[in-house]
C-alpha cells in the first residue's frame, strides 16, 4: 500500500503535464511534504478546502476547488488569484503575478494541514473526553478498554517525564505536557498513513513546531523563578558579565528553537526518506526496483513509528526539563542547551 | 526555502486550535483523569497498607492464640498432675487412716479381751476362793470335831509363831 499510493499520484502528475517530462524527485518530494490547499484523498481525488484571504480591502473566502486544475485563475471580489506551488498568489488581469498586491494579501486558508489538525484534534477530544467520562463512571475500578491502553502513556508522562524533571510542582504543567505529547504523537502517526486520513506533514511543518516552541518559551519564562533570572543577568564571577549575559540571553531562545528544529527536521526527514525510496522506482523507471523500494520503505516506516513516539517524548521531556530548570529555587549550575 | 518559511495562516490556526484543545482537554479530560488516577492510586495504597496491617494483626492473633493454647495445655497438664497428686494423696491417706483404724480396732479388741480375761480371771479366782473357803470350812469342820486334833494344831501354830 505504501508503495502503491505514490505510484498513482506520480502517474497522475505525469499525465496532467501532458508530455513525458523527466521525473524530478526533488520537486515531487518537496511538493508532497508541503502544505496544500486541497485535502488529497488518494490518486486524483481531493476535497476542496475553504480559502480565507485577509486583504487590505476586506476578507475574501472561496473554495480552493476554484483554483483547480493547476494554473486556473480565479476572479475574486478584490483580486484575481492563482495557485503557484500550492501557494495562493494574486495576479493581475494579464495573469502575471502582482508583487504589490501579494504584500497586501494574507493567507489564512484552511489548508490540508489545518483540516488534518482539526481532525486529529477532534479525535483527541473524542478519545480523552470519553475516557474521562469512563473514569467518572468507574470510580476506583481497574482501567478498561481505552483507559488501559492510554493510561500507561499518561502515567508515563507523569512519572517518567514531568515528575523527575519538574519536581513537586509538576501538576500545574501536566495539562500542557499531556496535550503537547498527544498532539505531536497523533499527528506524527497520522502523518505516516500514506492516504486519506493521513498523508500530511503537520509536525514536520516549521510553522507548527514554531508555535509549540513559542508556547514552551512563554511558559518557561513566565513561570521562571528568581534563580533563573539571577543566573542569566548575574553570572558568577562578575567579570564574565560581558560574555555570559549575551550567551544566556541567546540560550533563552536557543532552547525553544532547538525544540522547533528537532521535531521539524526529524519528521520531515522521515517523510523525505520514504518518498525518496518510492521515487527510486520512477528514477530507474522500472517496476523491478519496486520490491527493493517496498522493503526499504517498510523498514524505514518501522523506524519512523519509533521516531513518531520518540519525538513526541523528547519534545515533552525537554519542555518539562526547561520548565523544571526555570522554576527551580536554588539554581547555580550549568544548564543543558 | 519554502520548507523552512512558516506560513502565517498555519501559525494562526495552529495556535488557535492548540489553545482550544489545551483548554478543553485540560479542563474536561486531563484534570478528571489525573484526579481519578491519583485517587485510585491512593485507594490502592491504603488498601495495601490496610491489608498489611490486617496481616500483622492476623499473625499477632495467631501467635496470641498459640500462646493461649500453650498456656491452656500447660494449665491442663498442671491440673491433671495436681489431680493425680491429690488422688494419690487421698488414696494413701485413706489407706493410712484405714490402717490406723484397723490397728485401733485391734487394740481396742485386745484391751477388751484382756479386760474380759481379767474379769473372768477375777471371777474364777473369787469362785476358787469361795470354793476353797467352803472346802476349807468343810475340812476344818470335819477336823475340828475331834478336840485333840484342835489342841495339836494350836500347839503347832504357836510353835511357828515363836519361831518367826
Amino acid at each position: 500500500m505504501i508503495g502503491a499510493f505514490p505510484t498513482q499520484v506520480f502517474s497522475q502528475e505525469n499525465k496532467s503535464e501532458g508530455t513525458e517530462k523527466k521525473f524530478d524527485p526533488k520537486e515531487t518530494i518537496l511538493e508532497h511534504i508541503a502544505d496544500k490547499h486541497e485535502w488529497r484523498l488518494f490518486g486524483k481525488s481531493y476535497i476542496p478546502l475553504p480559502v480565507i484571504l485577509y486583504t487590505d480591502k476586506g476578507i475574501e473566502t472561496f473554495s480552493s476547488g476554484n483554483l483547480q486544475p493547476a494554473g486556473t485563475i480565479y476572479k475574486g471580489k478584490y483580486y484575481n488569484y492563482i495557485l503557484v506551488n500550492n501557494k495562493i498568489k494574486a495576479v493581475d488581469d494579464a495573469g502575471k503575478i502582482d508583487a504589490a498586491a501579494n504584500k497586501k494579501v494574507w493567507d489564512f486558508s484552511i489548508t490540508q494541514n489545518v483540516a488534518c489538525m482539526w481532525m486529529t484534534g477532534a479525535l483527541l477530544l473524542i478519545v480523552f473526553l470519553s475516557m474521562s467520562s469512563t473514569y467518572k463512571k468507574r470510580v476506583g475500578k481497574a482501567p478498561k478498554g481505552l483507559q488501559s491502553f492510554l493510561e500507561p502513556l499518561i502515567l508515563f508522562i507523569r512519572d517518567d517525564v514531568a515528575l523527575p524533571n519538574i519536581g513537586v510542582k509538576y501538576e500545574r504543567y501536566m495539562p500542557l505536557l499531556l496535550t503537547i505529547f498527544f498532539f505531536i504523537l497523533i499527528n506524527n502517526l497520522f502523518g505516516m498513513i500514506p492516504f486519506f486520513p493521513g498523508g500530511y506533514n503537520l509536525t514536520g511543518n516549521i510553522a507548527v513546531t514554531a508555535v509549540l516552541a513559542v508556547i514552551i518559551l512563554i511558559v518557561v519564562n513566565l513561570n521562571a523563578k528568581k534563580g533563573y533570572w539571577k543566573h542569566i543577568f548575574m553570572p558568577n564571577p562578575w567579570w564574565l558579565f560581558p560574555i555570559m549575559i549575551p550567551v544566556e540571553i541567546v540560550s533563552i531562545f536557543s532552547k525553544p528553537i532547538a525544540l522547533m528544529i528537532r521535531l521539524f527536521a526529524n519528521i520531515t526527514a522521515g517523510h523525505i526518506i520514504v518518498l525518496s525510496l518510492v521515487s527510486l522506482i520512477f528514477i530507474f523507471n522500472s517496476l523491478w526496483i519496486s520490491p527493493v523500494s517496498v522493503v526499504f520503505v517498510v523498514f524505514i516506516d518501522t523506524i519512523e513509528l519509533l521516531v513518531a513516539f520518540l519525538q513526541a517524548y523528547i519534545f515533552t521531556m525537554l519542555s518539562s526539563l526547561f520548565i523544571g530548570m526555570a522554576i527551580e529555587e536554588h539554581h547555580d549550575h550549568q544548564e543543558v542547551i | 526555502m519554502d520548507l523552512v518559511t512558516p506560513e502565517v495562516g498555519l501559525i494562526f490556526w495552529t495556535a488557535l486550535s492548540f489553545f482550544i484543545l489545551l483548554f478543553i482537554l485540560g479542563k474536561f479530560a486531563w484534570k478528571p483523569i489525573l484526579a481519578a488516577v491519583n485517587e485510585r492510586e491512593q485507594s490502592i495504597e491504603t488498601a495495601l497498607s490496610r491489608a498489611e496491617a490486617v496481616k500483622e494483626e492476623m499473625s499477632r492473633l495467631t501467635s496470641e492464640n498459640e500462646a493461649l493454647l500453650k498456656q491452656a495445655r500447660a494449665e491442663r497438664d498442671a491440673i491433671l498432675s495436681e489431680a493425680t497428686k491429690v488422688k494419690n494423696q487421698i488414696i494413701s491417706e485413706a489407706k493410712e487412716s484405714a490402717h490406723k483404724e484397723g490397728a485401733r480396732q485391734i487394740e481396742l479388741a485386745r484391751i477388751e479381751i484382756n479386760n474380759q480375761k481379767a474379769i473372768a480371771m477375777a471371777d474364777v479366782k473369787n469362785q476358787v476362793a469361795t470354793l476353797s473357803l467352803d472346802i476349807a470350812e468343810k475340812v476344818l469342820r470335819k477336823q475340828f470335831e475331834d478336840q485333840k486334833k484342835q489342841d495339836e494344831l494350836v500347839k503347832e501354830l504357836l510353835k511357828e509363831v515363836k519361831l518367826s
